[in-house]
């Protein structure tokens, strides 16, 4: 490849008078105008769903289906809320999501910065086949897996508790990869140092790699915890229970409830359910992102 | 490992010492290793063997199982319901797939372009924003958004001049609705994806292109289309992979109808076993759904042998 140093100058022809240059640059500039248009106009279809919601759910009943949709409310009133608070114990599945949702995060990051350390840095019998079985454990889907999950959680007298939910989520093969990949980019020589120094394997753990593992550790609690916020399938199968539901449970059952009612209750219920994962969104943005496009390396 | 024995060889010089570090380090790995292993083979592994076992049985979990050989499969054959399911599902995943690669790719070049950084970044979080929401209470939004009398959408297509859908009713437009709500929620993943992928080519390629004369078409033709495919294949194998699970969306708009209109395997999966209490038969819905997953996977890794470039 030959390193010829490019400028915008180089790739104009040469030659043309100044009202030429100008005019290319002008339809430059149209064409950069055009196109942020367009990827705005895209960006307002992606966002759009969620502002009507928002402001739906600060109308009255009467005018929720306000056409054309109106983002500013003419009488705007937090009814819907209230009324959400009455047909829904809201404070209870919001406590039982969090519960939920953080012991998982908690256990994920655990136990993947655990064995991904093992599959990293230590040396043990059958580490390559383990860690195969475990890579494809990553494709399989939980919805295949489910009969016999249920199952074996109705043995163990799982079902219909939200222990239930959590211990098998804990396990996470895509976070253990992660996690892996995480602690060999680390210097071997710290480790060693600190053997020198007469510290044991789990002292070398704990006290050197596992704190240089925190970006890592942030992508695996924010995707842990967004996705299991928003886990609507296992719950639906497992939690039977109204005192049992998890936020996306009890919305939906709110839905069922209401039958003609007003929407701007069911829709208030959602903007309560979304403010964890708009939380997650801002703060953790950065490790989502990271989360997702790493995903693109499995396979 | 071998160099770490050699540092403490030269520390200590005792080979019964090394043994034991050794022993020690075995140790820690097993327990390490404990959690994620046992929860793999407990959660994952037993399950998938048990799903195949019970799939050659009858079994509601109150009366005694019954072996039955392959009757179960037989009976999802022949079954109109499951047959439809199959076929709305490997229609959805085209369409959905499709587009929302399709969206995405162009989305991730466009804002390749020249344009403020902050303009950048605000784009880049609007397009992934949905994907943080929870596709059940989404679904729960846009069934309203989608209501052919009161709904935005159509109220939108009116404007245009055209008549209004009948989304959810409507047996032809049902799944366009469903394909349409799931691919507004996923094309975020896939987007960031390609975006992560172009990050990765270098700019040289670019830039000596450029210097050859190569313009804005050709140049993505040429360099950024064969540099990205291999970050195609993963978000194509991604895709097809979490859209032949479709339920949440199907499960809320239109609860598999009308008719059988939506009705997909996972939702067949979950009333057989759930609602009608018939194990035996989901089970075997799992197992081919599973098969089926494996072979799209195997097959899309296969064509990619001939069009995926890699550096």
């Amino acid at each position: 490849m030959t390193a010829v140093p490019f400028t915008e100058k180089t790739r104009r022809p040469q030659g043309g008078g100044v009202a030429a240059r100008l005019g290319s640059l002008t339809t430059r500039r149209l064409g950069v105008l055009g196109r942020v248009a367009g990827l705005a106009l895209v960006a307002l279809l992606t966002i759009g769903p969620v502002v009507w919601t928002v402001s739906t759910s600060l109308r009255t009943p009467a005018e929720s289906f306000d056409l054309p949709p109106r983002i500013i409310p003419a009488h705007g009133t937090l009814d819907a809320y209230r009324g959400v608070f009455q047909q829904l114990d809201v404070w209870l599945i919001a406590l039982n999501s969090a519960l939920v949702t953080g012991l998982i995060a908690i256990g994920q990051m655990i136990s993947a910065a655990l064995a991904g350390y093992a599959f990293a840095r230590l040396d043990f019998r059958f580490k390559k086949p383990l860690f195969g079985l475990v890579l494809a454990t990553m494709m399989v889907p939980v919805q295949i897996t489910i009969v016999p999950v249920f199952l074996i959680l109705k043995e163990m007298g799982l079902t219909d508790t939200l222990l239930g939910l959590i211990v098998p989520a804990v396990p996470t093969a895509f976070g253990t990869f992660l996690m892996r990949q995480y602690f060999l980019t680390m210097p071997k020589e710290l480790g060693e140092a600190a053997m020198i120094d007469g510290a044991g394997p789990w002292r070398v753990f704990r006290s050197v790699y596992a704190p240089l593992a925190r970006p890592g550790l942030a992508i695996v609690g924010v995707l842990a915890f967004n996705y299991h916020w928003n886990e609507f399938f296992r719950p639906l199968i497992l939690e039977t229970s109204n005192e049992n539901f998890t936020m996306p449970l009890g919305l939906v059952s709110l839905q069922g409830n209401l039958g003609t009612g007003s929407i701007s209750v069911v829709l208030a219920g959602v903007v309560l359910s979304m403010i964890p994962a708009v939380a997650v969104f801002v703060i953790g943005q950065r490790p989502l992102r990271e989360g997702i496009t790493s995903s693109g390396l499995k396979g | 490992m071998r160099s770490r024995s050699r540092a403490t060889d030269r520390a200590a010089g005792g080979a019964a010492r090394d043994r034991a570090a050794q022993r020690r380090q075995r140790w820690t790995a097993r327990l390490f290793l404990a959690p994620t292993v046992i929860g793999v083979v407990v959660f994952t592994v037993v399950p998938i063997a048990g799903s195949v076992v019970l799939s050659f049985f009858r079994w509601n979990v109150i009366d005694p199982a019954h072996y039955t050989g392959l009757d179960n499969y037989r009976a999802l054959a022949t079954d109109s319901s499951v047959r439809a399911a199959f076929g709305n599902t490997l229609l959805f995943m085209v369409f959905a797939v499709s587009l929302q690669l399709l969206i995405a790719l162009v989305l991730a070049l466009a804002l390749q372009g020249r344009m403020p950084n902050w303009v950048r970044q605000a784009l880049r979080s609007a397009f992934f924003f949905p994907l943080v929401l929870s596709a059940a209470s989404v679904s729960v939004v846009m069934k309203y958004l989608f209501n052919q009398d009161f709904g935005v959408v159509n109220w939108l297509i009116g404007q245009a001049g055209a008549s209004p859908v009948p989304w959810l009713t409507d047996e032809t437009w049902a799944l366009s609705a469903v394909v349409l709500v799931y691919v507004w929620q996923q094309f975020g993943f896939s987007f960031l994806l390609f975006v992560g992928g172009l990050a990765n080519i270098p700019k040289e390629l670019h830039e000596a292109a450029a210097v050859d004369g190569a313009t804005g078409l050709r140049k993505h033709l040429r360099i950024t289309l064969p540099l990205l495919s291999p970050t195609f294949l993963v978000a194509s194998v991604v895709g097809v992979i979490n859209a032949l699970q479709v339920f949440e969306q199907p499960y809320v708009l239109t609860d598999g109808g009308p008719g059988d209109s939506t009705r997909t395997v996972v939702m067949v999966l979950y009333q057989t076993a759930f609602e009608e209490l018939r194990f035996g038969e989901a089970s075997a819905v799992g197992v081919v759904l599973f098969a089926l997953i494996l072979v799209v996977t195997a097959l899309q890794f296969r064509l990619s042998r001939r069009f995926v470039h890699y550096q």
